[in-house]
């Protein structure tokens, strides 16, 4: 999903591959002398998960909803911040620790806005967008389970 | 109408998707649930416990109350996890 609304071009994706971050801050700023800023945030398939040692994780989503629902959080985005460009890449399969596993950019004028709307966008991709992780150790498998915490880093952005 | 299962929701059911006819006295999303729950052990065992179950209609998350005449899609689903 690709779009270019006035200067601020948003690219969406879900893929089986791996992405490139330094190649895909190029794409975001190439030819543009109007950005200031770009915050990159990468999430990272880690080995140990509340005290067990992971093996691997699996990654499911719902096709469609997963992209639109993305989508309207950029939206939100766009219209909260003044962004420059957005780039959301989430990954599906299965990955071993040390794995990328989603990527967000975010690019304005200046830091302050890039490093809210990539926080903003983070905080919802993990409560709101329809992904689900399924994770193997040494003891078997199992969907892991929602944290509060992230509900509560979501629910900061309803604060005014 | 089209419905849709993820995760340990679709593990439980035993589908991924599937064509359902319920009657027309199921309105919402939490009157759904309790008829699938009594369509067998399987859905019972899915929808055990209802508020942690999840639902988008049409690809937009709804809330239980939320009315389901209309919808070509409906998906059941935990919380979500990824990021």
């Amino acid at each position: 999903m690709t779009s270019s609304l006035a200067s601020c071009p948003v690219a969406i994706r879900i893929q089986e591959d791996d992405f490139d971050i330094a190649r895909e801050i190029a794409v975001l700023t190439h030819g543009r002398t109007d950005i200031g800023a770009v915050v990159s945030f990468s999430g990272i398939c880690r080995a140990d998960e509340d005290s067990s040692d992971i093996a691997a994780l699996t990654l499911e989503h719902y096709p469609g909803m997963a992209e639109e629902e993305i989508k309207r959080h950029v939206d939100e985005a766009l219209s909260r911040w003044p962004l420059n460009g957005v780039t959301v890449i989430h990954r599906v399969g299965r990955f071993v620790p040390g794995q990328n596993i989603v990527l967000v950019l975010t690019a304005s004028q200046h830091r302050r806005a890039a490093f809210e709307a990539a926080e903003f966008l983070m905080d919802y991709l993990k409560t709101s967008a329809p992904f689900w992780k399924k994770e193997e150790s040494a003891t078997g498998t199992g969907w892991v389970e929602a944290h509060a915490r992230d509900d509560e880093a979501a629910a900061r952005w309803t604060k005014s | 109408m089209k419905v849709k299962y993820f995760a340990w929701v679709r593990e439980r059911v035993g589908k991924a998707e599937e064509t359902i006819e319920p009657p027309a006295t199921v309105r919402t999303v939490a009157e759904l649930i309790t008829w699938l729950s009594g369509q067998s052990e399987a859905y019972a065992y899915a929808f055990e416990k209802p508020k942690v179950i999840r639902t988008a209609i049409d690809h937009a998350h709804v809330k239980a109350d939320a009315a389901i005449s209309g919808a070509r899609e409906i998906a059941f689903f935990p919380p979500m996890t990824g990021g």
